[in-house]
């Protein structure tokens, strides 16, 4: 095999592991961030005991989440259970491998073995990114839907069946929201489409002014996908116990809660990158690192309204989740790209 | 389709509105007490503990009358009382309490012994963590209620405080 190519597998490998970690990490750190958030939203201090600030508390947590006892209930289906929640994470952690973190890549310096060490602030560019982030996202499905499905516990069942319920019709108006931005941007490719925001007005012509209600229709879409409050549904605990995840404990339980909290994440990322500019900011393509900043400010902002929204709104009725999804959210996605599609052909025939 | 309309107008509306309530708490100072690290306050008519009070002169003003324990509706004290001599003088008049138990899981903290005390000897503080390892500590006797009691971890609430409190979540 030829050795740059060897060489580049290897950093490849190496960046896509940091990724990973990183976003565990985060994983982390968000359960504190969030709970310290969401006190101080309902005027508490939140987890402040632990170590300074409590920023020991993801510690305290992990361990706890590690030490506690793998109980399999008798009556479940054992392969199928043990494998959901892995099932829910992995495609998770999948959709953040298109994201661009920065404008340009990375050429170290110095030669490693006689090759050229080359750092991309991506994983994969590839051209279908959209479709790719819309395909993994929906898989996520799957494991929370085999976990209601092999726990035999009809509260996981009825957890599991209305993921699937939820997620799937909420995938669609998603879906309809990127086609409009598709449409301005005329690619899927994740770097074209920040490279179109950074060609206008001196980089902040960002698609969120273009496309508003694309933006809205896509976060709410985003939150239902991620199962956060107000749409989670699937584990509404005052009606279902735990739903899905009723019959999982310790580290089994901590992947379902990671999938969640990565799935939350990732989706800040993609919402930063298609609506928001991506690493668009002043002076960030002359110097990458401040793009990486910028990206990360984005992200924590939408992250903190996701809280937010958690903490202000009260759980939606699963019909009028429902219906919300298919008498209003699907058609106004349906309107704003032919809108889009009719403003576009006047413009340009 | 124009009540749709409303409906969507309205509705987003209100969760607007909704936000802005809880950003503005964000903002707010938490209203969290950190008890063992920061004192509680106390009301100054807060009941506590009991105390047993003596004279400036350091004389007990508890003469074993036994008034506290009629008035007691939980039957929680109990007052044995002993003559004063001249050579072992405990308390001005004729007699003393040789034994003065209060047990402290059946008090109700009423305060009613406090009122039937004719020297107000007795008094209740306002100490609240009385919690112990053994169940036999939790009947104090004498030498335990004589001591003067004033623990670290509890404040007296001032009047400007008390007035900040009745705002609470107002403004």
């Amino acid at each position: 095999m030829d050795q740059q190519l060897l060489v580049d597998i290897i950093v490849q490998i190496i960046i896509i592991g940091a990724v990973a970690s990183g976003l565990m990490a985060a994983f982390g750190a968000l359960t504190v961030v969030e709970r310290k958030v969401l006190g101080r939203f309902t005027m508490r201090y939140g987890p402040n005991r632990v170590g300074k600030f409590g920023t020991l508390q993801i510690v305290a947590d992990g361990l706890k989440m590690f030490f506690k006892e793998e109980v399999i209930p008798k009556h479940v289906d054992r392969l199928v259970y043990l494998m959901a929640p892995g099932v829910a994470l992995v495609p998770a952690l999948l959709a953040a491998g298109v994201i661009p973190i920065a404008s340009q890549p990375l050429v170290l310096p110095f030669q490693v073995f006689g090759s050229t060490i080359t750092i991309y602030p991506w994983m994969a560019d590839i051209n279908v990114g959209i479709l790719y982030i819309l395909a993994v996202g929906s898989l996520g499905t799957y494991g929370v839907v085999l976990g209601g499905w092999s726990s035999n516990n009809k509260y996981s069942l009825l957890g599991g069946l209305r993921t699937s319920a939820q997620m799937l019709s909420y995938e669609l108006p998603m879906g309809v929201a990127l086609l409009s931005v598709l449409l301005i941007v005329g690619s899927m490719r994740m770097t074209d489409i920040v490279n179109f925001q950074a060609s206008y007005l001196g980089g902040y012509l960002w698609l969120i002014f273009l496309q508003p209600i694309a933006f809205l229709i896509f976060y709410i879409c985003g939150l239902a996908e991620a199962g956060r409050s107000p749409f989670d549904l699937p584990e509404t605990e005052n009606e279902l116990i735990a739903g899905f995840a009723t019959e999982y404990g310790g580290m089994k339980f901590g992947l379902f809660f990671a999938a969640e909290y990565i799935h939350m994440i990732v989706l800040s990322f993609i919402i930063s990158t298609v609506f928001l500019g991506g690493w668009l900011g002043p002076f960030a393509q002359q110097i990458p690192v401040l793009g990486i900043v910028y990206l990360l400010i984005k992200v924590a902002f939408i992250v903190f309204t996701m809280i937010w929204v958690r903490v202000s709104i009260p759980r939606v009725r699963f019909d009028k989740l429902m219906k919300f999804c298919w008498k209003f959210l699907l058609p106004l996605s349906i309107a704003n790209a032919a809108v889009t599609a009719l403003i576009l052909a006047i413009l340009f025939f | 389709m124009i009540n749709q309309l409303k409906d969507v107008v309205t509705g987003s509306a209100e969760i607007a509105k909704a936000m802005g309530v809880t950003l503005k708490y964000f903002f707010k100072k938490p209203v969290t007490h950190q008890y063992p690290d920061e004192p509680v306050e106390v009301y100054p008519r807060f009941r506590g503990r009991h105390v047993l009070k003596r004279y400036d002169n350091g004389l007990e003003r508890c003469i074993g009358c036994a008034l506290c324990a009629a008035a007691c509706p939980t039957d929680c004290i109990y007052v044995q009382a002993s003559e004063n001599t001249d050579d072992q003088r405990y308390s001005p008049g004729e007699r003393y309490a040789s034994i003065y138990d209060i047990n402290m899981l059946r008090c109700i903290f009423c305060g009613y012994c406090a009122e039937a005390c004719p020297t107000e000897a007795i008094v209740l503080e306002h100490d609240f963590a009385l919690a112990e390892y053994n169940r036999w500590d939790a009947i104090y006797t004498k030498e335990r209620l004589l001591q003067p009691h004033d623990p670290s971890y509890i404040v007296l609430r001032s009047d400007e405080e008390f007035k900040l409190a009745e705002t609470w979540g107002k403004k």
